[in-house]
């Protein structure tokens, strides 16, 4: 299959790079915001135990960033190499937020490198501003990409004649019913996964015998703005049913199982399909579906069938619909609890069973943006662009995909572990006791 | 000025960018890893680590400009070449790949493998020579249209003496471009040692870069005679380039003026390659592809001007921060200031 069928191979190559990309891509969006908060905190209160978080995170991200610069330029090339007659077409209508995308980007990188190698250079309050521009430039990377996916969920703005693109709109193509919700929702997950990761980071250090309240603040603070994040994703999250429901409800259809069009209609969790195509073992919520679909438990939703078969996406797609669902809700509670636990003090959020619950936060957060871009992506087969060009019509027609497949899968495995074994080292080197030791010292000689 | 004109000029204005701040980082490389085999390494590696720290990823993003403006402004190079590209650009990118994220791993983890010197040495030949392959390819005679898809005769390219020459050329010219920029960047930097070994690199691979370069020419005339014909018809930009290159070479022989002779070098390189592209009009590639065939609706290219005029002026002014912090700064230059923590 691999290796002597391109449409499959440009599918499965394109679905390792993405899934790698979105782990970088995910912390280049998000952690610039918390790098921005804690330099702020740090200035306002004047405690420079958050300039060092500020200082220690953006080490980290220096990395991360790196490495996603890499597999962001791969993404982009690939999108051409392996779906040309896909780039051919929407190069005509959606080329302009991919433009502005390489622009915000090049705005982020520079302030980055600037912000990265001037801690000596400037007074505390200046060197802060240096950050606007990076997490304004990561945020609207993010934007302009996202509005590339939204397009080939819901493309608009031109007429196709012939086979040919006439009276394109780029302005139009770029503001679809899909954007708002989606756009959204990738900037409040990527916000929200990168306050886990980092909390994650925090309770370990906790568990693992540091008692330093330098760990303790970042706990607190990123738990904290990950239940905002959290709970802003699920509204999103519901947001996007009813856009769904309105404008691509055979994608809707497919990741909820939901097979008769009917009112009031329940929401499947979990569950498998027997040999029959009938569904076992399922948690069924009456009305959930209907209220998702349209906010109200009675309304009708269109099922699967409504549409041709060759027209839908492989019904797996609702397993990445639940683990997506299943961890937001399971973070949601997580965050929760733990700040009403900090506030009424119960006693057993500073247990270790508890802080293991927020190390494996981190991974699970990831893990539920993986899932959700499966089922974006999953979710829309058989269409690269929905009900204009199927992902046969636009793969390459080369025949060494497999080979490449091959070849960036083992790029990808130097990558990550690359990345973990010198975030480690960066660390490991350099324990935040001793930096801090280092630095009242330091602060100490200039007081006298 | 017609949009296609406008769009292919700031194109080949993103490219010649990159092909300018990437053969700087590509023989930096080179030269820091040569210069570890020939035990210099303590002379250059300090100026070649303080320039490129803060850069690389503004060079990458040049790149990046380019392949993303093609599809923007001709969507059809992404149907022609994203087919016939699949194994060069992708071998391409994985070198870039490993290049860049080895570079990021040493410079923000800890010092120091000779191997990984090594590898990112050498990767900065391979790079410039793999992506240079696309030139030769875009003169047409490699690839031919089977059942309405382009395909790619790699064995042609593999044995075409054009091929070849335009590999040589873009690995002279990585080593000359590199070489005089840091004779320039290590004599501002007071480094009197880099300076005399940059100084020599740029004036041993003077010539060569300029034997190359008549060398593609001459095998131009007999694979692409059309393009070779324009080719002439520009012969003064080409003499006026070779004029420029002269002088830089005689300011670094008179060990003065650098940084003129890296104006002279871009403004060498700027005649040569603009001169190149406009004999190259109308051709994408070679009989396939016409900037005329190939371009996108107007209302998507007055959009992409409006953007880039917008982005550039959001731009222009950083990077001049960023220059000016890192490139002009004296301090830093002469590494008085801390790079990190």
């Amino acid at each position: 299959m691999l290796f002597d069928d391109p449409v499959f191979a440009s599918r499965l190559l394109t679905l390792l790079t993405l899934s790698f990309h979105i782990i970088y891509a995910t912390i280049g969006v998000g952690v610039p915001l918390f790098i921005m908060i804690a330099h702020w905190l740090g200035i306002k209160k004047n405690d420079y135990h958050y300039i060092m978080m500020a200082k220690r995170w953006a080490r980290g991200y220096l990395v991360t960033v790196a490495v996603g610069v890499v597999t962001g330029t791969i993404i982009g090339l690939q999108l051409s190499l392996l779906w040309p007659n896909f780039m051919e077409l929407a190069g005509n209508i959606i080329a302009l937020p991919l433009f502005m995308e390489v622009f915000a980007f090049f705005f982020e990188a520079i302030f980055l490198g600037i912000y990265s190698y001037t801690w000596d250079r400037f007074d505390q309050r200046k060197h802060f501003l240096l950050l606007i521009p990076v997490a304004i430039g990561a945020g609207c990377s993010a934007l302009f990409i996202t509005i590339v996916n939204s397009f080939m969920n819901a493309p608009q703005g031109f007429d196709l004649v012939d086979g040919q693109l006439v009276n394109a709109n780029p302005l139009l193509a770029m503001f679809t019913a899909a954007m708002p919700t989606k756009v959204s929702h990738v900037l409040a997950t990527a916000y929200m996964t990168a306050a886990f990761m980092l909390a994650a980071i925090a309770a370990y250090k906790l568990i693992k015998g540091s008692n330093h309240a330098y760990h303790k603040k970042a706990l607190h603070m990123t738990m904290k703005i990950g239940l905002v994040f959290s709970i802003a994703t699920a509204l999103i999250g519901d947001f996007s049913g009813k856009y769904l429901a309105e404008y691509q409800p055979e994608k809707l259809a497919v990741a909820e199982w939901h097979f008769e069009t009917e009112e009031a209609a329940p929401l499947l969790m979990y569950g498998i399909l027997d040999e029959n195509q009938e569904v076992k073992y399922a948690i069924k919520i009456p009305f959930a579906l209907s209220i998702l679909a349209h906010g109200n438990p009675t309304s009708e939703v269109i099922g699967l069938d409504q549409f041709p078969e060759e027209e839908t996406a492989p019904l797996v797609t609702h397993y990445f619909f639940d683990l997506m669902v299943t961890i937001g809700v399971f973070m949601i509670v997580l965050a929760l609890v733990y700040w009403l636990g900090t506030r009424l003090s119960w006693s057993f959020v500073k247990a270790n069973w508890f802080r293991w619950l927020i190390v494996l936060g981190g991974p699970l957060s990831f893990l539920a943006i993986e899932a959700g871009w499966w089922m974006a992506e999953v979710g829309r087969q058989p269409w690269i662009l929905r009900g204009i060009m199927t992902v046969d019509q636009a793969a390459t027609s080369s025949d060494y995909v497999g080979l490449m497949f091959i070849l960036f899968a083992a790029l990808y495995l130097v990558l990550g572990i690359g990345t973990i074994v010198v975030l480690r080292r960066i660390f490991k080197n350099n324990p935040v006791d001793l930096e801090l030791k280092r630095y009242e010292a330091k602060q100490g000689g200039e007081e006298k | 000025m017609s949009l296609e004109i406008l769009g292919i000029s700031v194109l080949w204005t993103f490219l010649f960018g990159y092909v300018i701040l990437g053969s700087i980082d590509f023989g930096a490389g080179f030269f820091n890893a040569y210069g570890i085999i020939s035990g210099k390494q303590h002379i250059l590696s300090k100026i070649i680590q303080r320039y490129l720290s803060p850069v690389w990823e503004v060079t990458n993003v040049f790149f990046v400009f380019f392949f993303v403006g093609i599809v923007g402004f001709f969507p059809k190079t992404a149907f022609y070449f994203g087919t016939i590209l699949l194994v060069p650009a992708s071998l391409a990118i994985i070198l870039m790949a490993i290049r860049g994220s080895y570079y990021a791993f040493e410079t923000y983890g800890t010092k120091g493998h000779k191997g990984y010197a090594f590898m990112y040495g050498i990767s900065g030949l391979l790079v410039p020579a793999s992506l240079s392959v696309v030139l030769a390819i875009t003169e047409g005679g490699f690839v031919s249209i089977v059942d309405g898809n382009p395909v790619l005769d790699y064995w042609a390219l593999f044995t075409s003496p054009l091929s070849w020459s335009i590999v040589v050329l873009a690995l002279a010219a990585v080593l000359y471009i590199s070489a005089v920029f840091l004779t320039w960047y290590a004599n501002k930097a007071g480094d009197v040692d880099a300076t005399k070994l940059m100084r020599k690199y740029a004036l041993s691979w003077a010539v060569p870069l300029i034997i190359a370069a008549g060398g593609i020419i001459f095998e131009l005339s007999y694979h692409n005679p059309e393009h070779f014909e324009r080719i002439l018809d520009l012969g003064w930009m080409f003499a006026l380039s070779a004029i420029l290159w002269l002088a830089t070479v005689w300011l670094l022989w008179k060990q003065k003026n650098y940084g003129v002779s890296v104006w002279l070098l871009i403004g060498q390189f700027a005649l040569a390659f603009y001169a190149y592209g406009i004999s190259h009009y109308p051709y994408l590639l070679y009989p396939h592809l016409t900037i005329q065939d190939g371009f996108t609706n107007e209302a998507m290219a007055i959009s992409l001007v409006v953007v880039f005029i917008l982005g550039f002026i959001l731009l222009v002014p950083s990077i001049y921060l960023l220059l000016k912090l890192f490139l002009f700064d004296k301090d830093y230059v002469e590494g008085n200031k801390k790079k990190k923590e």
